[in-house]
């Protein structure tokens, strides 16, 4: 069971939360023409990494709020989370 | 019966305490603190099962967690268990064990004729042998399989017992309670550090129980139980016993089985049998220690052939002799002490030791004691079928290749020794890529992955002193990085003996023109020759020889089989060990029961029950539950000997008729402030939101981005920023968690604020044509005209001085409200519904009315959206704005979705107007075409409709829209039935929908 840090409660058990995938999917903008290739990307393909991932947790037994976690798909190391809207350097 | 093999004193045990037990049905005695194994040898019960593959006879092998074969059925307080390690399980007063894996008696097996066609069970004998003709794995091969080979029975009763789950944080988890668990424990509880100590025998010591060194001015035990004291009495350390920590995951997190029961004859009131730790532990120390590697040779399986530490433990531990007339095989000075005990207790063994010519201060004693020793001799056979009688021994060459002649020797047990195995399983499922060490040739762990270090033996440091100071430091320096604390302590003096170096050598040879079975793996039956057919038939991969062979499968795990398998491997390959690589340990280590696995969840705590604040009166009023979600909801309310099927005919028809009153509590409530709150639902939902006016409700379809239909409900608009969103039961926490996800990620300058208010209201829907009736005498003082109060209107009352709320709405077609309470007033709201409703015939009614009510009327619910459909296939694709961007939009001009023959909601009644169509059954166009028929659709809710009284479904079909009038058949082949229908509007009853606005 992971160990995440919520950047609003602190570190707290895995089963506190729920996975959202990856974070770096940006939805496109409302109203906005685009192609089906870039539709199908944003809702479909995914790159399913191998590796250093930034990915989309919310703590839902929590504070139930969402937010983005660096971790290692292959080891399962965390390097670090990150508040929804906190940039990422 | 007398305890022929218990010696006069000595040992752990209780003397005082005798306890009376059964194993196969007879009677034996033991003592207070014993092991089942222990307690079966004193009484010179020596064979205790048979083997899996050939039903060869089976002895003990082990004294405890290495024990590959004493595994038995277990009796105890009216419950039976599979799979006990007879070495492990206590003894208590009334335990009654069974052999497993004979059929039909231990003494007698019919499987044992396995053994004699062994050369027909081969390596990979699985495969080959059961692959065909393929009709006959059910009738033959299988239930043969089951009933010769299994490993115990599970029992098929309700297992009463309580397990328990605990969450524990520390600051040191230190896995076992030998030297170096003790000694680092002790330091880093000095330093102020959270410790817990684990072990899982019921004594700590570990090797200090059976070892003879000293430590300060006391003996190695003596040490060991002031230690332990100690740490018992310090407020930051926890001391568990019986504990085993057997899994270690993620994150530094470890799970430990804690047998806190299994040891008395019966669990005591409030105590769970077993309790599941799950500890997240800053730093883990692994002192698991090692476990003796068997010495190969034929017929090495036999009952009496033991491991030498084991032969000790019975004789330290327990004051019982494995045998009287003992051999001991040795390739390192381990068999000495072994053989030392012995002698102190007076028996004479006879010392085998395959090396040429060693020397130590323990071999010394053994000489001055006046043990025989013979060098460079080894045990080519043991002889004995149900029990050891002698054994075949012979010179063996310096090359170990040629055995010299073969002399028989009379012996009842073969103690062997092979040298140790660091039990290095938890650092390994840590991550730890193991490193083979040459000098002891086995593996230890590497470079650390998690927070872990390994100790002492574990670490394959075999002499107390560094592994006592190892662990000291250890201790010390990890708990000075948690606690800044400093606390130095002293190095006791340890005075042990030295040893010399082990032999290389393992595996005797065969003598010419001899083929005796020489086992690696005793729990599985695996022997020298399978490994060498497995090698023959080109298996490269230790992971497949593993596999094929069954080589350190099953619960074993290959304790006491690993190295020796790879040993082979290698030496056959001509390769180094470190080459061949080991198989992955993967957790749990020992074999874990379900109970403790599901812990408290099971039954009705499977998941929490929630109740609504009605639930009291439905109660009263002879309501049959049913599940909805985690919500318990009222299905029907019984009257006399009435079945569901009349009950909701009832319930249905007084709605249409009269009026009704249904608990609508477990729908989900979500409640949306802020400025943005209409841009919000604009967004989420697929209609136009923007206008509607305070007071007004509206109904709305939110979608998933794919298009796919996520949820519905209605949404209403309290004041100026403020809604209420309904949901459906069972996506209220889904949707709660889509909105949170849009407004946090994706549209963040969005200034709305959402939370879930489920519980907050109770809600009761009051439905049918004399409820405007029925509200008028509950809301006396408001104007609830069609006017005052018209369709999707809503307005803030007061119920007789309760805050209420009262919504326009209609899910069962007919002129209906919904009135929300704050849930404490819930039950008072509905005894006045009820009181008040008596003059109009009100009769509450439940979700299997509600449900003929929405099926009848063709309204869509969680059985059509099932995460498969569109709004046009459940015809609301009216509710589609073309003007404005919505989540999913997108998606719908995907060719699949605007296809001219996409599925669509329709009607289906059944020709005879009779049969009931169950739900889930697939529409096809021709009942006799041939397999596979085309499957036009199916039937999604079924209900008898109590409008026009014959049943009704609605279904999803294949180009429904055009199919209206067209006449099907129903199958369902799980029922065996065949039915003719004809497909009509899916808006059954009032398709015009003038009774929710009348
Ligand atoms: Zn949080």
């Amino acid at each position: 069971m992971l160990h995440i840090k919520c950047p609003h409660c602190g570190m707290r058990s895995q089963n506190e939360f729920s996975y959202g995938g990856d974070a770096s999917i940006k939805r496109p903008q409302l109203n906005k023409e685009i192609s089906d290739e870039e539709w199908d990307n944003f809702v479909y393909n995914r790159k399913s990494l191998r590796g250093k991932h930034l990915e989309l947790w919310q703590h839902l037994s929590g504070c139930r709020q969402w937010i983005k976690v660096e971790r290692d798909t292959a080891t399962h190391e965390i390097f670090n989370t990150y508040k929804a809207d906190e940039e990422i350097t | 019966m007398s305890q022929k093999f218990r010696l006069e004193n000595g040992g752990l045990i209780n003397r005082d305490k005798k306890l009376s037990f059964k194993f196969n049905g007879k009677s034996y005695y033991g003592y207070e603190g014993d092991t089942l194994a222990s307690a079966l040898i004193a009484n010179g019960v020596h064979l205790v099962g048979r083997s899996f593959k050939y039903h060869r006879p089976r002895g003990f092998f082990g004294a405890g967690v290495d024990e590959p074969y004493a595994v038995v059925q277990l009796y105890r307080n009216n419950e039976t268990e599979p799979n006990i390690k007879a070495t492990e399980q206590e003894l208590f007063e009334g335990l009654e064990a069974k052999s497993v894996n004979c059929w039909p008696s231990v003494n007698f097996d019919i499987g044992a004729i396995n053994n004699f066609l062994k050369i027909f069970l081969p390596a990979g004998f699985y495969y080959k042998t059961f692959m065909w003709p393929k009709s006959f794995w059910y009738r033959v091969y299988e239930p043969f399989i089951r009933k010769a080979a299994g490993l115990g029975v599970a029992s098929t009763k309700h297992d009463k017992e309580r397990y328990e789950h605990k969450y524990e944080y520390c600051d040191l988890l230190i896995a076992g309670s030998g030297p170096s668990g003790l000694a680092s424990a002790y330091a880093a509880a000095k330093n102020g550090a959270r410790v817990i100590l684990a072990e899982d025998k019921p004594r700590f010591g570990g090797s200090l129980l059976t070892s003879d060194v000293n430590i300060g001015n006391q003996s190695g035990e003596d040490w060991a139980n002031s230690i332990i004291s100690e740490l018992k009495e310090m407020p930051n350390v926890v001391v568990k016993n019986r504990s085993q920590v057997f899994g270690y995951y993620d994150h530094n997190m470890l799970v430990m089985s804690e047998k806190v029961s299994d040891h008395l004859p019966k669990t005591k009131k409030h105590h769970p049998k077993q309790r599941l730790w799950y500890i997240r532990a800053k730093e883990v120390l692994i002192s698991s220690g090692s476990i003796e590697r068997p010495l190969v040779f034929g017929n090495n399986d036999t009952p009496g052939v033991m491991l030498s530490s084991a032969a000790k433990e019975y004789l330290k531990v327990y004051g019982v002799l494995v045998g009287k007339n003992p051999l001991v095989f040795t390739n390192n000075d381990s068999g000495y002490e072994t053989a030392i005990e012995f002698k102190k207790n007076g028996v004479n063994p006879i010392i085998l030791d395959s090396r040429v010519n060693p020397q130590s201060e323990i071999i010394d004693e053994a000489i001055n004691l006046g043990i025989k020793i013979k060098f460079s001799h080894v045990v080519v056979v043991a002889q004995g079928y149900k029990k050891v009688s002698s054994a075949d021994i012979a010179k063996i060459s310096d090359d170990k290749k040629q055995l010299g002649t073969i002399e028989n020797i009379k012996c009842d047990c073969i103690c062997v020794s092979g040298f140790w195995t660091p039990t290095i399983h938890l650092a390994s499922q840590s991550g730890n890529k193991a490193k083979f060490k040459e000098e002891i040739d086995a593996f230890v762990p590497g470079t650390s992955k998690q927070n872990e270090t390994t100790l002492g033996a574990a670490n394959g440091i075999f002499t107390l002193e560094e592994t006592l100071k190892d662990s000291f430091i250890a201790g010390q320096d990890l708990s000075k990085k948690i606690t800044n604390n400093d606390n130095k302590i002293s190095f006791p003096n340890v005075v042990e003996k030295k040893s010399s170096q082990h032999d290389k050598f393992w595996c005797v040879p065969l003598p010419k023109g001899k083929s005796y079975k020489r086992f690696l793996d005793f729990q599985n039956d695996v022997a020298v020759s399978d490994i060498e057919i497995a090698l023959k038939e080109g298996y490269r991969s230790i992971e497949h020889v593993k596999r094929y062979t069954t080589l350190g499968m099953a619960t074993d795990q290959g304790k006491t089989s690993n190295l020796n398998g790879l040993q082979l491997v290698s030496n056959i390959e001509n390769k180094v060990v470190p080459a061949v690589g080991h198989t992955t340990f993967r957790p749990p280590y020992t074999p874990i029961s379900i109970g403790a696995i599901v812990g408290r969840e099971v039954g009705k705590h499977s998941k929490p029950t929630r109740k609504s604040p009605m639930h009291a009166w439905h109660e009263k009023n002879n309501a049959v539950f049913v599940d909805a979600g985690v919500w318990l909801r009222p299905r029907y309310y019984k009257q006399g000997n009435e079945t569901l099927f009349e009950a909701s005919k009832r319930e249905a028809k007084n709605v249409r008729t009269n009026v009704g009153v249904c608990d609508v509590t477990t729908l989900g409530k979500i409640d949306i402030k802020g400025p943005d709150a209409a841009e919000l639902l604009n967004r989420v939902y697929t209609n136009a939101w923007l206008k509607l006016p305070v007071g007004k409700a509206r109904y709305g379809v939110m979608l998933r981005e794919d298009g796919i239909v996520m949820d519905d409900g209605t949404t209403t608009r309290i004041s100026e920023n403020h809604y209420h969103m309904t949901t459906t039961t069972a996506q209220a926490a889904n949707v709660l968690s889509h909105l949170e996800y849009y407004l946090q990620l994706v549209w963040p300058e969005l200034n709305v604020h959402v939370v879930s208010t489920t519980e907050q209201w109770a809600g009761a829907a009051i439905a049918g044509p004399k409820s405007r009736k029925l509200l008028e005498k509950l809301f006396p003082n408001n104007d609830v005209s069609n006017e005052g109060l018209p369709f999707m209107g809503y307005m803030e009352s007061e119920l007789f001085g309760v805050k209420a709320r009262i919504f326009r709405i209609s899910f069962s077609g007919e002129l209906a409200y919904e009135v929300n309470v704050e849930s404490d007033n819930g039950q008072f709201m509905w005894e006045k519904i009820i009181e008040l409703g008596q003059e109009f015939q009100v009769q509450p009614y439940g979700t299997e009315a509600l449900s003929t009510l929405r099926i009848e009327m063709g309204h869509v619910a969680g059985s059509e959206l099932d995460g498969r459909t569109i709004s046009y296939d459940t015809s609301l694709e009216g509710l589609i704005s073309k003007k404005k961007d919505f989540i999913g939009k997108r998606s719908l001009n995907r060719e699949a979705f605007t296809s001219s023959d996409r599925q669509k909601i329709v009607g289906v009644v059944p020709l005879d107007k009779k049969t009931s169509i169950p739900e889930g059954s697939h529409l096809v166009k021709d009942a006799q075409a041939p397999l596979p028929n085309k499957k036009l659709g199916h039937i999604s809710a079924s209900c008898w409709s109590v409008e026009h009284d014959n049943p009704f479904s609605l279904a999803i079909l294949k180009d429904g829209k055009n199919m209206i009038g067209e006449k099907l058949f129903v199958m369902c082949p799980l029922k065996n039935k065949v039915i003719p229908v004809e497909i009509v509007s899916s808006h059954y009853v009032d398709p015009k929908g003038e009774r929710v606005r009348s």
